[in-house]
C-alpha cells in the first residue's frame, strides 16, 4: 500500500482509538498527552503500534517534539521518505 | 500560570489515592529493628518490599567493616573519583567486582541510577542506536534521554521483536546498543536472554545487561542471570546496584573490553559528583565477601520466594510470570492496590504500591520484595493476610470480610 499524508493520519487515528478509553473520540486536532487518558507508557507503547504498522523506526527524542495526531502523521511521513 | 500547574494532574492523582487514608509516596518508618521489622506509628511491621534480598543491611560483619572505615577514614570523601574522591578502598571494591565477575575491569558510582545513567548515555553517542526493553527502569530511560543516540523501544522480553526492529537499522551507519535486565523491577520476571543474546550475536550489536535485582540470586557464583543463563561471554557491558542485595548504596558497570576504563574521563555521571563515602565502600566490600561465601544466603532468598509466590498463586491471585525476589500481585485498578496496601499496613504488612506510569501495562501492582533473613512464618504470615484483604476487598472473590479481622 502507498502511504500519503491521509492515509497515514487515518491509519494513526484507527491505532489511537484500540488504545483509548471507549467512547473517546480522536481525531487529527487531538493531543496525544492530554485528555485521552494514556500515561506516558501507554504512549510510547502506541508508537511501538505505529513503528510496526508503518515499518519504520520513531527514536524516541521525535515523540517528545509531537503534540498533536496531525504532527506525528507529519513525522512518520518524514520518517517513511527517510527510509524509502 | 504557577510554575507547579504542570503538576496538577499528578497533584490531583495522588490526593485522590490519599483521601481513603495512608500516603502511599510518604511512609517514614521510626526504627528498623532488623532487615524484616521495622515500627511504623508504634506498630511493629513486616517488611515484604525493601529490596533487601539477603538481609545484609543489618549482618554484623558489614556493619563492623563500615564502622572501622567511617572511624579511620571519616563521614565522607568530599570530592568526585577524578578529583580527591578515589581512596585505596574505592579501586580495591573496584577490583573485587572485576574478580566476582571475571571481568577485566569494574568502575564504580555513586548510585545505581548513576551507574546506568552514566554507561549508557556515554557508550550510546552521536549516530548510535540505542534499544531498550520497553519495561526498563527509569534509570534506563533517563539515560537514554541524556544521549545523544537514536532510542527505540523493543517489546519486553521479545528477542524476535528485537531482531525486527534492528533490521530495520540495517545499511544505517553506528553502533547497535542493546539494554536489558536481569530481572524486572515491577513483575520479577526475567529476560529470555540466551535468545537475545544470539539476536545481539547476528545482528552484531552490543549488550548490556542490568543485574540490580538478580546479583547474589541468580547463577551458581551469584553474578546474576547472564551466569545463570550461560551467556556472560555474550554480554559486553554487566551494571548493578549495592543497595540491593549488598545492603548499603552505589552502582557498578563491569566489562572485559580494554577500552573500558575511558569512561572515567568521558562519563559526567561518574566525573562530576561526589564518591562514595568510606563506610559504605567498606560494607559492600564486606557484603561481596558474605554473598561469596555464604551459598545459604542465596538458598534461602529462593525458597523464600516459592513460598510466598506458591502461596499466592494457590490463594488464586494473579502474580507475575516466575518466582524470584520480587512478586507482584496484579490489581484490578489503582483505586482496589492503593486500598490493599493501606489495608495491609493495617494489618502489619509493608509492601510497595507500585501504579502506572512506573508500572509496564499500565498494571497497578501490589510489589513484594523477599529477603533470606524472612522466616517461613512470616512467609506464611504474610500469605494468609494478603489472602484475607484479597478476599474482603474481592480481588479473590467473596467471602466475608471479616476473615482478615480474625487474622490479627
Amino acid at each position: 500500500m502507498t502511504y500519503n499524508v491521509d492515509n497515514i493520519e487515518s491509519d494513526i487515528i484507527e491505532l489511537l482509538a484500540r488504545r483509548v478509553p471507549a467512547g473517546v473520540q480522536v481525531s487529527a486536532q487531538t493531543r496525544i498527552a492530554q485528555g485521552l487518558g494514556l500515561d506516558s507508557v501507554a504512549i510510547l507503547d502506541f508508537i511501538m503500534d505505529l513503528e510496526d504498522r508503518f515499518d519504520i523506526s520513531i527514536p524516541l527524542d521525535r515523540v517528545a517534539e509531537v503534540e498533536t495526531v496531525a504532527d506525528l502523521g507529519r513525522a512518520v511521513e518524514t520518517l517513511m521518505g527517510a527510509t524509502g | 500560570m504557577s510554575l507547579f500547574s504542570k503538576f496538577d494532574e499528578i497533584r490531583a492523582g495522588i490526593e485522590s489515592l490519599v483521601k481513603n487514608g495512608r500516603n502511599p509516596f510518604d511512609v517514614r518508618f521510626e526504627r528498623v529493628l532488623s532487615p524484616t521489622e521495622a515500627l511504623l506509628g508504634g506498630r511493629l511491621i513486616l517488611l515484604l518490599g525493601t529490596n533487601n534480598y539477603l538481609g545484609l543491611t543489618l549482618d554484623a560483619a558489614c556493619v563492623e567493616a563500615s564502622m572501622r572505615a567511617l572511624h579511620e577514614a571519616g563521614t565522607g570523601t568530599t570530592g568526585s573519583r577524578i578529583a580527591n574522591g578515589t581512596y585505596a578502598d574505592h579501586a580495591l571494591l573496584e577490583r573485587r567486582i572485576g574478580e566476582f565477575y571475571g571481568r577485566r575491569s569494574a568502575i564504580i558510582f555513586t548510585t545505581g541510577y548513576q551507574a546506568n545513567l552514566g554507561l549508557i548515555s556515554t557508550l550510546a553517542g552521536r549516530d548510535d542506536y540505542l534499544l531498550i526493553d520497553a519495561d526498563s527502569h527509569a534509570s534506563i530511560y533517563d539515560a537514554s534521554k541524556l544521549s545523544t543516540a537514536e532510542v527505540m523501544r523493543f517489546r519486553h522480553n521479545d528477542p524476535d521483536d528485537l531482531a525486527h526492529r534492528l533490521r530495520r537499522l540495517q545499511g544505517r551507519p553506528g553502533n547497535r546498543i542493546i539494554v536489558t535486565e536481569g530481572i524486572y523491577s515491577m513483575l520479577g520476571d526475567t529476560a529470555p536472554l540466551r535468545e537475545i543474546a544470539a539476536v545481539k550475536r547476528e545482528m552484531g550489536a552490543w549488550l548490556i545487561v542490568d543485574e540490580a535485582h538478580s546479583l547474589g540470586i541468580l547463577g551458581s557464583k551469584g553474578r546474576g542471570l547472564c551466569e545463570a543463563a550461560g551467556v556472560e561471554h555474550e554480554v559486553d557491558f554487566v551494571v548493578g546496584t549495592f543497595s540491593k542485595s549488598l545492603g548499603a548504596i552505589g552502582g557498578f558497570a563491569t566489562s572485559d573490553l580494554p577500552e573500558f576504563d575511558i569512561l572515567r574521563v568521558v562519563c559526567r555521571p561518574y566525573m562530576f559528583t561526589a564518591s562514595l563515602p568510606p563506610a559504605v565502600i567498606a560494607s559492600v566490600i564486606a557484603a561481596l565477601g558474605r554473598l561469596s561465601t555464604d551459598k545459604s544466603l542465596a538458598t534461602r532468598v529462593l525458597s523464600n520466594c516459592r513460598r510466598l509466590y506458591s502461596g499466592l498463586a494457590q490463594a488464586g491471585f494473579d502474580l507475575g510470570p516466575e518466582p524470584n525476589p520480587i512478586v507482584a500481585i496484579k490489581m484490578p485498578d489503582r483505586e482496589t492496590a492503593t486500598q490493599f496496601w493501606s489495608r495491609l499496613l493495617d494489618e502489619g504488612i509493608y509492601v510497595n504500591l507500585a501504579l502506572p506510569p512506573a508500572t509496564p501495562a499500565s498494571l497497578s501492582l501490589i510489589r513484594s520484595s523477599i529477603s533470606s533473613a524472612h522466616t517461613e512464618v512470616q512467609i506464611d504470615r504474610a500469605v494468609s493476610i494478603m489472602t484475607a484483604v484479597g478476599h474482603e476487598l474481592g480481588v479473590l472473590g467473596a467471602r466475608p470480610s471479616k476473615t482478615a479481622m480474625a487474622l490479627r
